[in-house]
């Protein structure tokens, strides 16, 4: 028996060992958010099933060699296959910690058996006092290159799915160089080595997959860290942190960046203050973020703001997400503010109030549910709503990505009946940003600015409303519930930049 | 629970109604599932057969006294009841052999909101005249006319995108026409069809009259085009060189789905009539389609809002009309006390079909009319399927109308597509359609009514769970309306033959009312074949009125 092999084993399995307790820390913490929570459980539960499997080792009388590749197989096979299954458990299931903590508590067993079996395989042959320093040394030299190459090459290089099955395939392997190294005490070898080349096969096919399994989980869908996901009946809301501050996430497509935000949600909102006869009255459309609103708040003039959007989810983390509360001012917890979680058509159909000024501020129209929310028969609804000298202004994606789309969103509003003024600026998270003014008939400016803007000024105004020639007017057809065309302009736009 | 095995019989069964690639796909499905539940819903079929065994005894009176008498409330009989309305007749009765009006247009409801069991959607009329239009105006779906006098429908009446999208292989594609692998040659066979079809919309005869009109009624009677009805539609396509198996699909849907029939059990008038009577040629369209979640329901109900409570009689089934000197006596019965009912009806709007006009009109029920036997009709199956979540599926999204290429039904349509709410991951219906147009229409009505709830629901689901695998989940409940005479079948010759024409005059004091007069079972039809017997009756009556037609 070689020894000297036997502890390069002891090594492999040692840096497999921290890397499925790494994986499945990081998926949590990156699924869940809450890092420290996330690490600290996990590592506790996998230590704590380490010292079962310890304790278990003791149950072990017979046939010790055969068990420990057993072990091994059984490691690659669950730690190999931890990440997907995750991930798949996140997506599909209602049950992702039971799944979580179930197969920490299984790995950290199966690992927990595998250094007393092989220190009771070795104790003939070694001094005990050899034995020990020997198998302990490289099991915490394991442990440092689990944990420096997990950072740095792992996640980056691999990502957590391929590593996961990538350490598997190491465990197999591992197993199966066992069937070698082992054979003098094994019985029964050739079964156990067609038992690992199973095991082998299975993560290889999966580590073929690995990129499907990827694009169905969200890893590296986002540039940032999760710090917060939830599916709720409409669509996926994900908030991530990154070096740029927080961003939120509607569906994969990004809402806004704390960074930069400002930009977008004071170019959105004021400029139809500036020309509405009243400020009194004011209806919020989509932007359940509360960050319009909270724009909005700034004009003491303003007596009641309601707020419509579809997603108690999304109205929800506004108040009660801490850092997103703390960005939009507790703007909905504001006692001019009213909440409604409803359909912005249903609710344009069956109200019968007026509003001085009207932000509408939904997703993209990338896909037919949305499209209907920038159609004429929205609009329709939307100039019913709008108080004689009312503004209503409308977000409607970016002119220099999608020049088109963008371009019928004011043929829409003008075939149903408004006068419009085209604006952009510039939100480096997004890129040239594109806003619609709406009202029945041209409006002046009636208003000054509000105190303490970061971005809009009076001198900046009349060059927001300046087209480069690279976003100047398309001719579109008009958006209509029955041809939907926005979405297909949309769609062709934004292929052509991604 | 019993699980659904799929026998022998029953993978015959599937591929003889739906076609050999939905029963091996259900075949390969090994996994046995649970039986959605469910019931057939139709309840009629037993009261209508009383009526062919003529056991039925007369009414011997007294009789109660009408101005007009309707029998039916389908479409054309509430047609006629509007008209009346409209002229201020009031002694009006209206008898309906089931509990609710609608006939073919019946809608229905459940917990997760309304549903077609028939007829559910309707092609936006061309131009701003008609009755079509008037009622249209009637329910508000009309926004404007522009200066062509082409008028403008409400947006939100008007079928929402996406309208239509087709399963082949699969995946989902936009559209009916399969253009994902289509050859250069199937393309130029499309393209060549369709300025054909646009010639013919653009056609009209000496007296200005479009060759292909709706309703049929409107169109030429010039021979250069009605000589096409004694060809069937699959000898045009032969004749006219169009052997792309695309387009041959895209006809074969058409007439399937139109008609209830084959392009080689179809009059080539009435093939080419479903593509040239919609558009005007020479770039003119209609707009589309109108359409609501209870289908033409909605129009039903509109139409019925002209009958007062006390005019109708429901439940109610009319077995003998006896012309006589000074109108028709009507002899009936309470379906649900068996109770004798008799009128003297100064004229009746009779809008049941021939071959039931020709058991209930006393003088045919002894010399059957002659051109009785040109009348045939389809049997056609509406199911709708109650699903926890709205089925996907690898391609274009989820649709109004979802087509499976490789399978003889026609496909489900979103019930709630029209509803004005973002769509979300909850209830919605399913409403599934299957013409019996491959087989003789005899034969298909014994099949389909010796199925069972069963054997229906294994079609029904063999055919959705190919596309959508996930409904063996999710499916709730099930309801199967079988339709023994749902649609006239426009058979060559029946359209611009004698016996459409002679099966319109009036016997006395009865004047007829029904899609199988126009030879297309379609709303505008009925309604004008409604509008057209009560002016009659109105005549009749000694009424002058301006006639709507």
């Amino acid at each position: 028996m070689n020894r000297s092999l036997l502890f390069v084993s002891v090594l492999v399995i040692a840096t497999c060992g921290l890397v499925y307790e790494l994986i499945a820390s990081t998926l949590a913490s990156y699924l869940l958010g809450d890092s420290v929570t996330q690490f600290s459980t996990v590592i506790g539960v996998y230590l704590f099933a380490m010292g079962v499997g310890s304790w278990l080792s003791r149950f072990v009388e017979r046939g010790l060699a055969q068990r420990f590749v057993e072990v091994e197989l059984a490691v690659a096979l669950v730690g190999g296959g931890c990440a997907p299954l995750l991930f798949a458990s996140f997506t599909f299931t209602d049950a992702f910690r039971v799944v979580l903590y179930g197969s920490v508590l299984v790995v950290g067993t199966l690992v927990g058996l595998e250094i007393p079996l092989l220190l009771r395989i070795l104790k003939d042959q070694v001094r005990f006092k050899e034995l020990v320093s020997q198998v302990l040394t490289f099991d915490y030299l394991g442990a440092l290159a689990a944990s420096l190459l997990f950072p740095l090459l792992l996640v980056p290089r691999l990502g957590l799915v391929r590593t996961s099955l990538l350490f598997g395939l190491l465990n197999a392997a591992v197993g199966l160089w066992s069937t070698w190294l082992l054979a003098p005490v094994l019985p029964a070898v050739e079964r156990l080595r067609v038992k690992a080349v199973v095991v082998v096969a299975v993560l290889l096919v999966g580590f073929g997959y690995a990129d499907r399994m990827t694009a169905w989980s969200e890893e590296g869908v986002y540039p940032d860290e999760v710090v917060f996901a939830r599916s709720s009946p409409y669509q996926r809301i994900v908030m991530t942190r990154g070096a740029r501050g927080f961003s939120l996430f509607l569906n994969g497509n990004l809402q806004f960046t704390s960074v930069d935000e400002y930009r977008y949600h004071e170019a959105l909102v004021h400029p139809a203050f500036l020309r509405a006869g009243s400020v009194r009255r004011v209806l919020v459309l989509g932007g359940g973020d509360g960050l319009a609103v909270r724009e909005a708040l700034r004009y003491p003039e303003v007596e009641r703001v309601t707020l419509v959007d579809l997603d108690a989810a999304i109205t929800s983390l506004a108040t009660g997400y801490v850092e997103l509360a703390e960005l939009n001012g507790d703007s909905l917890k504001d006692a001019r503010v009213e909440v409604r979680n409803e359909d912005a058509l249903r609710f344009l159909a069956e109200d019968t109030g007026l509003y001085d000024v009207v932000l509408v501020d939904f997703p993209d129209p990338n896909n037919f549910s949305l499209g209907k929310l920038y159609t004429t028969r929205f609009y329709g609804l939307l100039k019913k709503r709008l108080a004689p000298d009312g503004v209503a202004v409308i977000q409607s994606t970016s002119p220099l990505f999608a020049r088109r789309s963008y371009w019928c969103v004011d043929t829409t509003l003008k075939a149903a009946g408004f006068w419009t003024e085209p604006y952009h600026a510039l939100v480096p998270s997004f890129g040239e940003w594109g806003f619609i003014l709406a009202a029945h008939t041209e409006r002046p400016h009636v208003r000054e600015l509000p105190q303490g803007l970061r971005f809009l000024s009076r001198e900046l105004l009349p060059t927001l409303t300046l087209f480069p020639a690279d976003m100047s007017p398309l001719p579109a057809e008009v958006n209509r519930l029955n041809n939907q065309v926005l979405v297909h302009y949309y769609e062709e736009e934004w292929r052509r930049w991604n | 629970m019993a699980t659904v095995e799929l026998s022998l019989t029953r993978r015959e069964l599937i591929a003889s109604v739906l076609g050999a690639a939905v029963a091996q796909s259900a075949c390969k499905d090994t996994q046995p599932r649970s039986p959605v539940p469910g019931a057939i819903v139709d309840r009629a079929v037993h009261a209508g057969h009383a009526l062919r065994e003529g056991s039925l005894p007369l009414h011997t009176g007294p009789f109660r006294s009408v101005d007009v008498a309707i029998v039916g409330a389908g479409v054309a009989g509430l047609s006629a009841a509007w008209r009346l309305a409209a002229a201020g007749v009031q002694d009006v009765v209206v008898c309906e052999l089931e509990a609710h009006e609608g006939g073919t247009a019946r809608g229905g409801r459940n917990h997760v909101g309304a549903f077609p069991w028939g007829a559910h959607y309707l092609p936006t009329p061309l131009h701003d005249t008609g009755p079509v239009m008037r009622l249209l105006h009637e329910l508000g779906a009309v926004e404007g006319v522009d200066a062509r006098g082409r008028p403008h429908f409400a947006e939100h009446v008007l079928i929402s995108e996406p309208e239509e999208r087709l399963f082949f292989k699969g995946a989902w594609y936009e559209g009916l026409y399969l253009r994902a692998g289509a050859s250069a040659e199937d393309l130029a066979q499309l393209a060549r069809f369709e300025s054909r079809m646009a010639a013919f919309a653009a056609a009209r005869d000496a007296r200005g009259r479009k060759a292909f009109a709706v309703p049929v009624a409107h169109s030429s009677d010039d021979g250069e085009w009605t000589a096409l009805d004694l060809l069937t539609m699959a000898q045009w396509m032969a004749q006219a060189g169009f052997t792309s198996r695309r387009l041959q699909w895209l006809v074969d849907y058409a007439c399937r789905d139109d008609f209830g029939t084959t392009p080689e059990s179809t009059s080539a008038w009435a093939g080419v009539w479903y593509f040239a009577a919609r558009q005007e040629g020479a770039g003119g369209r209609a707009e589309g389609y109108l359409s609501w979640p209870e289908g033409n329901a909605r129009l039903v109900a509109q139409l019925a809002r002209s009958v007062t409570p006390r005019q109708w009689l429901r439940s109610t089934l009319v077995h003998t009309l006896e012309p006589m000197d000074g109108g028709c006596r009507v002899h009936a019965v309470d379906t649900a006390t068996g109770a004798p009912v008799g009128l003297m009806a100064r004229q009746v709007v009779f809008c049941g079909p021939r071959f039931v006009a020709a058991r209930v009109l006393a003088p045919w029920r002894k010399a059957p009319p002659a051109w009785l036997s040109a009348f045939t009709y389809a049997p056609w199956v509406v199911a709708n399927l109650t699903v926890s979540a709205p089925p996907q599926g690898r391609g274009f999204p989820l649709a109004w109308d979802n087509v499976l290429h490789e399978s003889r039904s026609l496909g489900y349509v979103v019930a709630g597509h029209q509803e004005e709410r973002q769509a979300r991951n909850g209830t919605c219906v399913l409403t599934w359609y299957y013409p019996f147009a491959d087989t003789d229409p005899r034969a298909g009505r014994t099949r389909m009514l010796s199925a069972g709830y069963e054997e229906w629901e294994a079609l029904v689901m063999a055919d959705l769970l190919r596309p959508h695998p996930e409904l063996a989940h999710t499916a709730e409940r099930l309801e199967v309306m079988r339709w023994g005479h749902a649609m006239v079948r426009p058979t060559p010759g029946l359209l611009w033959g004698e016996a459409r024409r002679a099966a319109q005059a009036s016997v006395g004091a009865v004047h007829f009312a029904h899609t199988d007069l126009g030879g297309i079972a379609l709303f505008e039809e009925a309604n004008h074949f409604g509008v057209r017997a009560a002016e009659s009756a109105l005549a009749d009556l000694g009424r002058k009125v301006e006639s709507w037609l």
